[in-house]
């Protein structure tokens, strides 16, 4: 995954040209509920971009926002400099929004969804329409599959050829909820690979995703808690901001450690990973302090191994929301 | 309002026409249930009698008694299953249930008709099957005057009784076939217009697609036109199926014109699309859309004057049939085919349909549009 072109704490991308999307302060409220509180980021033309964070963090509302099929209750986005709130319509035929559960018509054939697809998008019958098929057919390898019932699919491939029918008319911005939920391995790869396609044709995507490996794709991630954003930057930097702070402690007993840990001068945060325990600090050190070592013996912790830990984003979320 | 495009609307319409057509028991649904349907209210549903079971006391044993028992079975609606001449075994082949009427001829029943005195037969019908027992009782009474009237004649002497002639007009030997299986076509129309619409619409939202359609270019107008234009295709075609069948198999005579029996449908179709996208913006599920779907076609079909005639309800139903759109349908239906009327003599129930439709549509298009928006 290639570096960002800039990197930084700054969650503000300048409305110019190169800007996708440009979001300012949104919110939406469910009733009492308020699923995306104050939300503002930018994503670049060409990026990968992700929404990360625990389910009912505000992702998928956000999505459906910036999707144009849910109105937000506060603030505004605009989507190729067109506002979501109030002309919803005009970036349509620019975007592509994939829902968690793509609506896949399954007393169709694979070609008829695509098909309909790019009948409803406009996309010219003939030539121009055989040549996209033909390039998502090589991607999704759903070629010899093209006559069957899209309901006779296995997972996989449905989710390949739901994202084959979100692109058959050429968007420019991809929107993608949790696109590998529920998919197998193999086939989230092959799915990995038609993103990355698209990305070489400089099409902008935004995802969201609880999967942390592919959240490390991202050019950029901005971690979700409760409709709030708590970090934005490329996962490299938000890790980089962890190095030299977080250990891991294998001990006996993983509880009194715990318990100890949390009650330290110095610990920014203590929690139980497996059976081990990953500790930060607030401040970057060589190795753990002596004066924790002392208070995990005096405890009774049997600590068996200490390690520095190279962070996860897993444990950079941890750390911002105090979880 | 953007107008909507002609060519989504097609392109709907043509997604819509595969599905349809693509699953056998969808197909099913649409063409072969409601011959079946036709069929079974026109044969099973048959408030007519025949052959009914019939025990005969002739306590006169003349010739005359005998005519007359004669006469019953003739019309072919009684069929005497047992006889005799002592009163007490009409209670037990009434209690037994071997028969459903039981006419009694009195001693001295011969004499009496002689004598140009009041000759009296008595009828007696099993009131458990009141239905059967009714329509039994006006046949027998039938028979039984006609039998007097024949009698006087053929004695020469002018007899000054009481000449009742009863007619029923329009359906001279008041089938129930020729009244109900026009009506069919009233409750066949909102079946289809309510399941395909409601059930397309509930399948769209349950399965993501609707969602899915949101993003395209597609706007809900034009999801709707989609959605509607193929079931009304479908309702017309089953208009002239049921249509067909009623005439041709069951012989139900059409005397008004076909043009005003397609436009009275054309208009009930749109009232119960209307209907079918209400319960659609009410229903998540299919399985929420059928059951929303019961809860209204029963008391619709209830009270239209489908089985049972709104004439006799009491008031309060009666006024509130008036908001029914089947019941002015089938009273245009019944009209047109045993009357032979038209708009002419019809413009009122037109009129009422018509308001009902356009408002009905109304309603459903700003609550759909707000529903998928």
């Amino acid at each position: 995954m290639s570096a960002p072109a800039s990197s930084g704490r700054d969650t503000d991308v300048a409305p110019d040209s190169a800007t996708a999307i440009h979001v300012r302060g949104l919110t939406r409220t469910f009733g009492d509920v308020t699923a995306v509180d104050d939300l503002s980021f930018g994503v670049r033309e060409g990026e990968l971009f992700g929404l990360v964070g625990p389910d009912g963090a505000g992702k998928t509302t956000t999505l459906r926002i910036l999707a144009g099929v849910l109105a937000p209750t506060g603030g505004d986005a605009t989507v190729f400099g067109v506002s979501v709130a109030r002309d919803p319509e005009a970036m349509k035929p620019r975007i592509a929004y994939m829902p968690q559960r793509f609506g896949l018509y399954a007393d169709l054939t694979v070609r008829e969804n695509l098909d309909f697809y790019g009948d409803l998008h406009g996309l010219p019958r003939g030539a121009e329409r055989e040549s996209r098929v033909e390039r998502l057919y090589r991607f999704s390898n759903l070629d010899p599959f093209a006559s069957r019932l899209a309901g006779k699919l296995s997972g996989g491939m449905k989710q390949k050829l739901a994202l084959s029918c979100a692109l058959i008319h050429r968007p420019q911005l991809l929107l993608l909820d949790e696109p590998t939920f529920g998919v197998d391995p193999i086939s989230r790869l092959d799915l990995w690979i038609i993103l990355q396609e698209m990305l070489t044709e400089g099409i902008t995507i935004l995802l969201t995703t609880s999967y942390l490996d592919e959240a490390e794709r991202c050019d950029r991630v901005a971690l979700l808690d409760r409709g709030r954003i708590v970090a934005l930057d490329a996962p490299r930097a938000l890790q980089a901001d962890l190095d030299g702070r977080a250990f891991e402690i294998r001990a006996s007993s993983p509880r009194a450690a715990l318990r100890v840990l949390r009650e330290c001068q110095g610990v920014s945060r203590a929690a139980a990973f497996g059976d081990s325990v990953h500790v930060t600090l607030n401040q970057p050190a060589e190795s753990l302090p002596a004066s924790l070592r002392q208070a995990l013996d005096a405890a009774g912790a049997g600590v068996e191994s200490i390690a520095t830990l190279r962070p996860s984003l897993e444990d950079v979320f941890m750390e911002r929301t105090g979880g | 309002m953007i107008r909507p495009s002609p060519r989504h609307v097609l392109e709907m319409v043509r997604k819509e026409r595969r599905q349809l057509l693509r699953d056998p028991r969808t197909r099913l649904i649409m063409f072969v249930a409601p011959i079946i349907q036709l069929l079974m209210f026109g044969y099973a549903v048959n408030t007519d009698i025949r052959d009914t079971a019939t025990f005969v006391v002739d306590r006169d044993a003349s010739a005359a008694s005998r005519r007359l028992i004669e006469a019953f079975t003739t019309t072919g609606r009684f069929n005497i299953v047992g006889t005799s001449t002592r009163s007490a075994d009409v209670t037990r082949v009434l209690d037994r249930g071997d028969a459903i009427v039981a006419v009694e001829i009195p001693r001295g029943f011969a004499a009496d008709l002689a004598a140009l005195r009041p000759a009296r037969v008595q009828i007696l019908v099993d009131g458990t099957q009141s239905n059967t027992a009714t329509v039994a009782l006006g046949y027998a009474s039938r028979v039984v005057q006609a039998f007097a009237r024949e009698s006087a004649r053929s004695d020469a002497v002018n007899s000054p009784g009481i000449d009742l002639r009863a007619r029923a007009w329009f359906n001279p030997g008041l089938q129930s076939r020729i009244y109900n299986v026009p009506a069919v076509i009233g409750v066949v129309l909102l079946l289809m217009c309510l399941l395909l619409t409601a059930l397309a619409i509930a399948r769209e939202r349950e399965i993501g697609t609707l969602e899915q359609l949101m993003v395209t270019p597609l706007t809900p107008t034009e999801l709707m036109l989609g959605k509607t234009i193929p079931v009304a295709a479908v309702g017309m075609i089953d208009l002239l199926l049921v249509t067909a069948v009623a005439v041709l198999w069951f012989e139900v005579p059409l005397r008004g014109s076909p043009l005003w029996l397609v436009l009275a449908a054309f208009i009930y179709i749109l009232a119960g699309l209307a209907l079918g996208l209400l319960i659609s913006t009410v229903s998540r599920t299919q399985q929420e859309a059928f059951m929303t779907m019961f809860l209204f076609l029963l008391p619709a079909i209830i009270l239209s004057g489908f089985l049972y005639p709104v004439d006799t309800m009491p008031a309060f139903f009666r006024w509130l049939s008036m908001l029914n759109p089947v019941r002015h349908f089938l009273f245009i239906v019944r009209a047109i085919f045993l009357k032979g009327e038209g708009l002419l003599g019809l413009w009122e129930q037109y009129a009422i349909l018509l308001a009902m439709a356009i408002a009905a549509l109304a309603f459903a298009v700003s609550r759909f549009r707000q529903s998928v928006a």
